[in-house]
């Protein structure tokens, strides 16, 4: 969460990251809140029936941001584990295991809400096309990267290892995007682009994009808490006072 | 530089020492000849998952010398050889090699050495020749077969069990068959985790001459024991790691 | 200051590895026992009908493969990493990377090319032949050696740990998955009639590409295990 600018670097250190990220948490989870309230109801209420799909469709709005945001976090933690390899920065990696389980959690909710579109629509909860295939794979790697850190006992060894993996495994996102437009298989292209008009009628776009917004949100909430946590794990320093929500988690060990 | 070629002693007759990669690294070098301030570590601070083992180490072991590295077992002794060796990386400070930081040379500073960890490096099922031969050849050492054989005499395992795979040997044959690479290696630096573990007075002595000859040679040998070195005492410092 | 050439590097290490397998010669005999005994548990399993084996051949053939070089991942580093052999190798004053690449050859020479060798007779026992035979083979020849090296990447991630077996399967089959597609694809677009081209070209890039970056990732995990 660091940013240019002199004054920032401070909350690079765990000490000060840790209460800044919990003022900054109440404001994205009401964000967060807000936004999915208004997506949604843009989204099951006032985007139009669509012509083929009828209201079947309506899961978009759900399937379509927690895919994107599957593979956004997993870039972005790939981002944090190169920094914190390169530089050999323990922070960095804090990140990447902040944002490891969102992630999954966002890959999953993509394949169910997928299933449960496939079903009206293809017939079938499941299709071994190229795109849902990468993705599912997309889930396998994320539970790998968090099931290699926590079989690891040192701590140094387990940030680093598990950085390598999120690296190595980073090929896949590129596999998931262009997987429609290489393989002709049964998942619809993309319909939503950043140079082309979109194919979708204006409020479904709108509707999604709050969405998208809504899950970015989440995600930077449950990530800063998530960080809290581990900050506090790792850094038991008893001159350090404990955060008042959480008491004698770092006497405990 | 290290200077060979006549400056350095071997045990057996007949072996050229002087090879292109010494020339090669002549040029680098400079023809400075053997720098005193050839090997030191300043500042080093080092820690095994929580525990900080030591801090603020910094020593200078000058060609000829042998520094004693002592101390209970869990005071980092074997965590600071491996940073010598840069297998591990230190939490703070840095290591010189003729003044560049080791992190920086790699592989010109790991041509440098030779490590004899806990671990022996030697594969079970591969006779102690078939091990000498592949350690020497792997190092750019010569190993043609007689040298081998001779080391593995100097360390004082007879011939009758130079074909026997390693595995039906005792944990001390076994020691010496990885310590043998001694005799064959050319390198100036030596990093030796407990070598006198497991040796008996016999093996223990021949070690200590081999240990004599090559800090002769400008040498230097760095040494993790609980033992006393039968060395010259000006040949050898001590130092204990401390928290 | 002695100093092996990059060639005598890569061969000694080779070597050893290959003189180790000629003393332990089960090693090489375990993978291709269990290829076999696998591939005729399915024709068992499924019945003898030779047209449902024909098209299970490709699939069957492959994970079967699959599975017996993750099997033997295991013997990539640990033993080296056991007595000690492993952090002497880290110390040879060349690119690790390239040395793993000896390592990555001298496993697959143990493990990957018995099963390339023994392909054809296991396809034939599932009614293959002519040209979707060749297909398989030349699918193992360019997919075996892949799997060796994005598992030789795990291998090294979980160097050590306890349960590692089991571990090194969950990081490692997530990346096999594209090989297995193409590979597979390879013989059954081969048996449809359709040309194995697109799915063996495809097969090649991946082994391209692992080779480009597998070595380097490893020596780098290699290195994080080792401290």
């Amino acid at each position: 969460m660091s940013t240019t600018g002199t004054n920032w670097f401070k909350y690079s250190s765990p000490q000060a990251f840790h209460p800044l990220a919990g003022r900054l948490i109440p404001w994205f989870a009401a964000a967060a809140l807000g936004l999915s309230g208004i997506g949604l109801y843009m989204g099951f209420f006032v985007a139009p029936t669509d012509a083929t799909q009828g209201d079947a469709y309506r899961i978009i709005f759900v399937h379509v941001p927690a895919a994107w945001m599957s593979m956004f976090l997993y870039v972005i933690m790939a981002v944090w584990a190169g920094i914190g390899l390169g530089l050999n920065a323990r922070p960095s990696f804090m990140m990447a295991q902040a944002i490891a389980p969102t992630g999954a959690l966002f890959t999953f909710l993509a394949l169910l809400t997928g299933s449960m579109w496939g079903k009206p629509t293809w017939g079938a909860w499941w299709v071994w096309d190229a795109r849902l295939t990468s993705e599912l794979i997309l889930l396998f790697q994320y539970i790998g990267i968090i099931l290699l850190r926590s079989s690891i006992d040192d701590l140094r060894r387990a940030d680093r290892a598990s950085a390598v993996l999120a690296l190595v495994g980073v090929i896949n996102v590129p596999i998931i995007y262009f997987s429609v437009r290489w393989w002709n298989t049964l998942h619809q292209g993309a319909s939503v682009s950043i140079t082309a008009a979109p194919s979708m009628a204006g409020t479904m776009v709108t509707a999604m994009l709050i969405m998208t917004l809504a899950f970015w949100m989440y995600s930077f909430a449950v990530t800063l808490a998530r960080m809290r946590c581990v900050i506090v794990e790792r850094e038991r320093q008893p001159s350090w006072g404990k955060p008042a929500a959480i008491p004698d988690v770092a006497e405990a060990r | 530089m290290y200077e060979t070629s006549g400056d350095v002693e071997k045990t057996f007759a007949n072996r050229t020492t002087l090879k292109s990669s010494t020339l090669r690294q002549f040029f680098f070098f400079g023809p400075s000849g053997i720098s005193p301030n050839m090997f030191q570590t300043v500042a080093l601070s080092g820690s095994r998952g929580e525990r900080q083992l030591f801090s603020d180490v910094s020593v200078t072991v000058k060609p000829g010398t042998l520094l004693a590295v002592v101390g209970e077992n869990g005071s980092g002794k074997t965590s600071f050889l491996r940073m010598l060796c840069g297998l591990l990386s230190p939490d703070k400070g840095m290591i010189l090699w003729q003044e560049k930081d080791i992190r920086q040379l790699k592989e010109l500073y790991t041509a440098q050495l030779t490590y004899i960890g806990h671990l022996n490096g030697i594969k079970d099922e591969l006779t102690p020749v078939e091990n000498l031969n592949v350690s020497a050849c792997l190092a750019g050492d010569e190993s043609s077969g007689e040298i081998v054989q001779k080391a593995l005499e100097a360390v004082g395992l007879g011939r009758s069990v130079h074909r026997l795979p390693t595995r039906v040997l005792s944990q001390g044959q076994k020691r010496r068959v990885a310590l043998a690479r001694l005799w064959l290696s050319t390198r100036p630096l030596w990093l030796l985790d407990e070598p006198f573990a497991s040796l008996d007075t016999a093996a223990t002595s021949y070690l200590t001459q081999r240990l004599q000859v090559h800090l002769s040679s400008g040498g230097m040998v760095v040494v993790a024991t609980h033992q006393e070195i039968a060395l010259p005492t000006d040949s050898v410092q001590y130092l204990r790691l401390t928290r | 200051m002695s100093q092996p050439s990059l060639s005598e590097a890569l061969r000694g290490v080779v070597r050893r590895d290959l003189l180790l397998a000629m003393r332990r010669r089960s090693d090489v005999a375990m993978s291709v026992f269990f290829v076999v005994i696998v591939a005729s548990l399915f024709p068992l399993g499924v019945g003898p009908e030779q047209a449902v084996l024909r098209m299970i051949a490709s699939g069957v053939l492959w994970v079967t493969a699959l599975l017996a070089c993750l099997l033997s991942l295991g013997r990539l580093f640990t033993a080296d990493y056991l007595d000690g052999v492993l952090e002497q190798t880290l110390l040879i004053p060349q690119p690790l990377a390239v040395l793993v690449v000896g390592k990555m050859f001298s496993h697959w020479v143990i493990s990957g090319l018995p099963v390339v060798l023994l392909s054809p007779l296991l396809g034939l026992q599932f009614g293959l032949s002519g040209e979707s035979l060749w297909v398989l083979t030349l699918s193992l020849l360019l997919g075996t050696p892949t799997l060796s090296m994005i598992g030789a990447i795990g291998a090294a991630l979980t160097l050590g740990l306890r349960g590692s077996g089991l571990l090194v399967a969950l990081l490692v089959l997530p990346l096999f998955i594209p090989v297995l597609i193409f590979g597979a694809g390879a013989v059954t677009s081969s048996l449809a009639g359709i040309g194995s081209e697109a799915n063996l070209s495809l097969l090649g890039a991946c082994f391209m590409l692992s080779l480009a970056f597998a070595p380097w990732a490893t020596a780098v995990a290699l290195r994080i295990a080792l401290e």
